[in-house]
């Protein structure tokens, strides 16, 4: 009980917080000295795929808002942060901070439309969205076209990246408790329902988007600032797919999930790189045998909350709650 | 309380409620009462913003405020959204309970007061108890796991908690055993006793006129009748066609 009531206590939640950020840019820091560059960019795409993942969970997998366009947001995230850095000589954080707000914009003015439409339709917009998006860059001149934006900055740290990882994760796990977030929570649940309570669903359902978008445009900024070079194709559908794989595999809306389902899908390509030509095939059977014996993914219905408080009182008493 | 006039709706090409209009007071149970299609949870759906009216001289007054139309001599044309009724205290317990199933009854409460600013007190999650006990026993179990009738009241509980004026209520004994839909109806008469309004819209009649002040009879989107609920439950007509003698 003491433990719990700790937990509820903002006070404790704020030290927490900061304890946790502090440690965090400390053992990255330590880490990122010892391990060898190859396992450290493994752990660079991982914290960058993480960030969009939580994202599009927030939208998918909280809100229950199927999008297939989370790519587009990741890259204009990339390249107005490319263009900050680049052209403008503003520093890498301030370049991630406009990459997302721009993302975040755009997100919102995509929402307004968009999200009157439900299921599938909004799915084949978002991928609409997406295309047009890429093929926007494909023709611009400031992004340089086809051949693609050059000459980024390699600003890209592990400790920056694993920092901002926790601080996404705070930040989900904040909103998800939060009265914003259970009114998501309850639009995916049932919308009508939600509509009959009392909730803005437009409202709520566009700022997911945009947060969500956010997230998208931060992670294609230090994308861009850790590849050095970005095209347009960088961007295509795939990689909307990519990233919706590692939020459904992990468990649609389940945080936790989510972090396993990046560490999985971007570890399992470099993992299985000695299988050389097979190595797609049996990373597709991999997606396969996991939602056949995990339909709901590896960690659904599991939130952080629980999984921190069942591990502070595990020798005292099992608690119940969430999906069996 | 609530006054609708002239309502007409459409689904797509096809007309649901070919103009209707009802008063509610304050203070009242009125049943809608209907065979299936003709047009009751249409009309609750309308009322509370779901659905919109099809004509633009369709009106809905709400505590002497327009939710949907154009006032007497004003030239402002309103539809409000549904969760700005909510918020006017208008609560709707849909059709088919519709709680939240992945979500624990507390929750569930808790989002029925998110149309109130602030956190709800105790004193809101008592109201609701006091009229539901055994939600308080089921208080952490997830909504899905509930049985039917614990479903009911907790959707009813979920639109208490909004602390509304008036509530619509669609179809409360659906699906229900009859044991169970006594127990909702004698709620439901202590929810208006406790001064909150009521709008029911009921399959059955019986039950709907027995604790209702009046009542309207809905025909394929038009109302045929409509009266005290005892001169309804004593009407020739009425008695064949919905009460079954």
């Amino acid at each position: 009980m003491a433990m719990k009531k700790l937990l509820n206590n903002w006070f404790a939640q704020a030290l927490l917080f900061l304890l946790a950020l502090g440690l965090t840019a400390y053992v990255s820091q330590v880490i990122n000295d010892v391990l060898p560059p190859y396992v450290l960019i493994i752990g660079l795409f991982i914290g960058i795929n993480l960030i969009m993942a939580l994202g599009l969970n927030l939208i998918t997998g909280v809100t229950g808002q199927l999008s297939l366009g989370h790519a587009a947001f990741m890259s204009i995230g990339a390249y107005s942060s490319a263009i900050a850095t680049v052209n403008y000589h503003l520093p890498f954080l301030l370049g991630v901070l406009i990459g997302g707000l721009v993302a975040g914009l755009f997100g919102l003015i995509i929402g307004f439309p968009t999200l009157r439409l439900t299921g599938d339709y909004l799915a084949i917009a978002t991928l609409g969205f997406a295309e047009i998006v890429r093929v926007q860059f494909t023709n611009m001149k400031i992004t340089n076209g086809a051949i693609g934006f050059l000459g980024i900055q390699g600003s890209t740290t592990f400790p920056i990246v694993m920092t901002i990882v926790v601080l996404t994760i705070f930040a989900m796990v904040w909103l998800e408790n939060s009265r914003n977030g259970r009114a998501m929570l309850a639009i995916r649940e049932d919308e009508v329902a939600s509509s009959a309570v009392g909730i803005n669903t437009t409202l709520y359902k566009i700022q997911a988007f945009a947060i969500g978008a956010f997230c998208a445009g931060v992670g294609g900024a230090l994308f861009a600032h850790t590849t050095t070079f970005i095209q347009p194709t960088d961007f295509g559908f795939l990689k909307s797919v990519d990233i919706l794989s590692i939020v459904v595999l992990g468990g649609l809306g389940s945080i936790p999930g989510t972090i396993i389902g990046a560490i999985v899908l971007t570890a399992a390509p470099e993992a299985l790189r000695s299988l050389s030509n097979y190595r797609m095939m049996v990373y597709g059977l991999l997606l396969i045998v996991i939602m056949i014996f995990r339909p709901y993914g590896l960690l659904g219905g599991v939130n952080l909350r629980q999984v921190v408080r069942r591990a502070l009182m595990w020798p005292k008493k099992k608690q119940s709650g969430g999906r069996a | 309380m609530l006054k609708l006039e002239n309502l007409e709706v459409c689904y797509g090409s096809i007309k649901a409620l070919h103009g209707i209009s009802l008063e509610v007071k304050t203070g009242e149970i009125v049943a809608l009462i209907g065979a299936n299609g003709a047009g009751k949870s249409t009309t609750l759906r309308t009322i509370s913003g779901l659905l919109k009216p099809s004509n633009k001289d369709s009106k809905i007054v709400f505590k002497e405020k327009y939710i949907y139309g154009t006032g007497e001599g004003s030239r402002k044309y309103e539809s409000m959204l549904p969760h700005k009724i909510v918020e006017m205290g208008l609560s709707h317990v849909p059709e088919g309970r519709r709680v939240f199933p992945e979500m624990s009854v507390y929750e569930n409460l808790l989002m029925g007061a998110h149309s109130r600013k602030g956190k709800p007190g105790q004193a809101d999650f008592d109201r609701v108890f006091h009229h539901f006990p055994r939600l308080k026993e089921r208080i952490k179990q997830m909504a899905g796991t509930l049985s039917g009738g614990e479903q009911q009241m907790l959707a009813m509980g979920r639109a208490l908690m909004a602390h509304p004026d008036l509530l619509l209520l669609d179809e409360p004994s659906m699906g229900l055993a009859p044991m169970l839909v006594e127990e909702i109806f004698h709620i439901i008469e202590d929810i208006n006793a406790a001064g909150t309004t009521i709008l029911l819209v009921e399959q059955n009649a019986h039950l709907a006129l027995e604790i209702s002040n009046r009542a309207y009879v809905l025909e394929t989107g038009e109302i045929v009748l409509e009266g005290r609920a005892q001169d309804l439950a004593q009407n020739e007509d009425i008695r064949k066609a919905y009460l079954g003698e």
